[in-house]
């Protein structure tokens, strides 16, 4: 079976919806990081694939940004994370509802 | 091997093109140095006078880019090896964001002593983010537009939980996070996909690419243009994008949201009039759409839900939303007039509510909780002087004329009726009515009732020097440039977006 670039292009989008969807119901703080890291790793393999159709290799010196960009978005994240979790231990994204309105 | 690595060509930096970056994050980098090498106390307000003196030197060096990319003999020109671009645009966006940053590190100076937080932490969150800030307005690269987006927001992220204290501020910092980091993931896939359908990221090879060839996958693009909008529509705070706005503007320790409101969305409409009505303009019946759309929700969801408020940060937030709203409006337009006009309100809009989250930082008082409009009662009697520039931005902020907040509203609709968006204008036009009722409403709590009991027992509020300063300026910025608003809005006309990939 020929495995087209569109397959890598379908797969990175299945990723990206699962990550989007699975940040909007879990709950779990920690569960919701892993979510936004498999959209942006899914974004990245959408790069990839087009990085090689296109026989362009700026879409894969791309990649290497967002990794970046995802390690320091991840450390900033667990900070407050962690902030909030040392006040109130086992707290889910819902518990923290005081601004609203 | 070494041959090899010597062949290689790396590219030419253009130190002058940079200077207004490097004297931000030259600050931040002071100031981290300073505090850490030191074991003395320094002394007072000397972090908030590094802050604003980096942010000077970023206006100043602006300044001096302004007259070459305005000399018809040089014109603008592409830095970095075309990563990015220095023109009229960029040298305004810079003012607007340093403006932003020193009038915030002004309020931060004080609020900081009060709530037993000083340091130099925050000024260098707030330098870094302006740095980032700027990346945006000057980004000719989808990929320096993402990086400068990022590092704005990250920084944000922090700086809006640094009131580690107060459990509104850590779940402000959560909620922005978890939004931001959404929202730029729709960014970056919006980017991946423009990428596949042009084959670049950089902004003048797509516009030419675009120009050259008939696409074989229009789809691409178009979802692309979506994805992108969803990821800006964000970070301008456009409805239905707009759900972290008023949490976090109100959470977030109130200097932070002053800054989050003027330099943060600033640079957001930046990379929106760069990207879409630059490089996407012959495209531009595809998206006008999408945003008139946007525009119209904001306008209206903004107005009528600030009016329900009872919380004045939240009820700003809102009004910030509205804002944006007539900001998009001239998005819209897809002129170079629409884009002056946005560019005006943007300036315009920066001190304006600067001024409005200072004066809520000095009445919220020691714990950064009095917010609610029962705090302002009997404001105008307490304090008249507080009071008077209060109602100066609220006023101005309704869009009263003889000041800039009336001319910034009146050039945006101007723009929309020159291109015969007539329904856009009426919105616009009727959600200004709407938001005047909310403005009223502080102003009749400051002057026509009588103050509550409590206010009574804080004893006399204290106008500190920082946030005088700060408010200050922002007064005379709102009343001179609104009665004469030639000279800024002439500046704002020759600040159009230019793409080029001309080295400098």
């Amino acid at each position: 079976m020929d495995v087209g670039a569109s397959w890598y292009l379908v797969l990175a989008a299945m990723i990206f919806a699962i990550g989007a969807l699975g940040l909007m119901v879990r709950r779990n703080p920690l569960v919701m990081f892993m979510c936004i890291e498999l959209m942006l790793n899914a974004v990245n393999l959408t790069f990839v694939t087009f990085s090689r159709e296109l026989n362009d290799i700026g879409g894969q010196v791309i990649v290497f940004f967002v990794l970046v960009v995802a390690a320091a978005e991840v450390t900033v994240g667990l900070g407050i994370i962690v902030a909030i979790l040392r006040r109130r231990p086992g707290i889910t994204a819902d518990d923290v509802s005081a601004l609203k309105g | 091997m070494i041959a090899q690595v010597q062949a290689m060509s790396t590219p030419d930096v253009a130190w002058s093109a940079l200077a207004p970056l490097l004297a931000l994050v030259g600050g931040a980098l002071v100031l981290l140095l300073v505090s850490t090498l030191t074991t003395a106390k320094p002394p007072r307000g000397a972090y908030a006078i590094i802050t604003v003196l980096a942010a000077v030197f970023a206006i100043g060096s602006a300044m001096a880019i302004w007259d070459r990319v305005t000399d018809p003999s040089q014109g603008p020109y592409a830095a970095v090896a075309g990563a990015l671009s220095i023109d009229g645009f960029t040298v305004f966006l810079t003012i607007v964001i340093a403006v932003g940053v020193a009038l915030a590190a002004m309020l931060c100076d004080d609020y900081l002593r009060r709530e037993g937080l000083d340091g130099p932490e925050l000024y260098v969150l707030l330098l870094l983010a302006a740095a980032g800030g700027l990346v945006m307005a000057m980004a000719n690269d989808l990929i320096v537009l993402f990086l400068g987006l990022e590092s704005l927001s990250i920084a944000l992220y922090v700086a809006a939980g640094f009131h580690r204290r107060r459990a509104s501020s850590r779940e402000a910092a959560m909620k922005y996070f978890v939004l931001g980091a959404f929202s730029s993931a729709f960014l970056l896939y919006g980017i991946a996909l423009v990428y596949g359908a042009t084959g670049s990221t950089n902004l003048v090879k797509i516009s030419a690419f675009l120009s050259h060839n008939v696409l074989e996958r229009e789809g691409l693009l178009l979802a692309g243009f979506a994805l992108l909008l969803v990821g800006l529509g964000f970070k301008v705070s456009a409805v239905p994008f707009h759900v972290w706005t008023p949490d976090v503007y109100q959470g977030a320790p109130t200097p932070v949201t002053a800054f989050m409101a003027s330099a943060s969305k600033a640079a957001a409409f930046a990379a929106l009039l760069r990207v879409f009505v630059t490089t996407f303009y012959a495209q531009r019946v595809d998206w006008q759409p999408l945003i008139a759309g946007l525009a119209v929700a904001t306008l209206v969801v903004g107005a009528v839900l600030a009016i329900v408020q009872s919380d004045v940060k939240r009820m700003m937030a809102y009004s910030s939303i509205s804002h944006a709203g007539f900001i998009l409006v001239g998005v819209q337009v897809a002129s170079a007039r629409g884009t002056s006009s946005a560019l005006f309100y943007l300036l315009a809009y920066t001190f304006l509510i600067v001024g409005t989250f200072g004066v809520a930082t000095v009445v919220g008082r020691r714990g950064d909780a009095a917010h609610a409009i029962t705090d302002y009662r009997g404001l105008g009697s307490r304090r008249p002087g507080l009071a008077l520039v209060f109602t100066v931005f609220l006023l101005a902020q309704a869009g009263v004329p003889l000041t800039t907040g009336f001319l910034a509203k009146f050039y945006v609709i101007n723009a929309a009726v020159e291109a015969r968006s007539y329904w856009l204008a009426i919105v616009a036009m009727l959600s200004a009515v709407v938001s005047a009722f909310l403005y009223l409403r502080v102003v009749v709590a400051m002057y026509m009732s009588e103050p509550g009991a409590a206010a009574d027992a804080d004893g006399r509020l204290q106008i500190p020097a920082g946030a005088g300063i700060a408010l200050a300026l922002a007064v005379a910025f709102t009343l001179v440039v609104g009665v004469v608003p030639d000279r800024v809005a002439h500046w704002a006309d020759r600040a159009v977006p230019v793409l080029t990939d001309k080295a400098g």
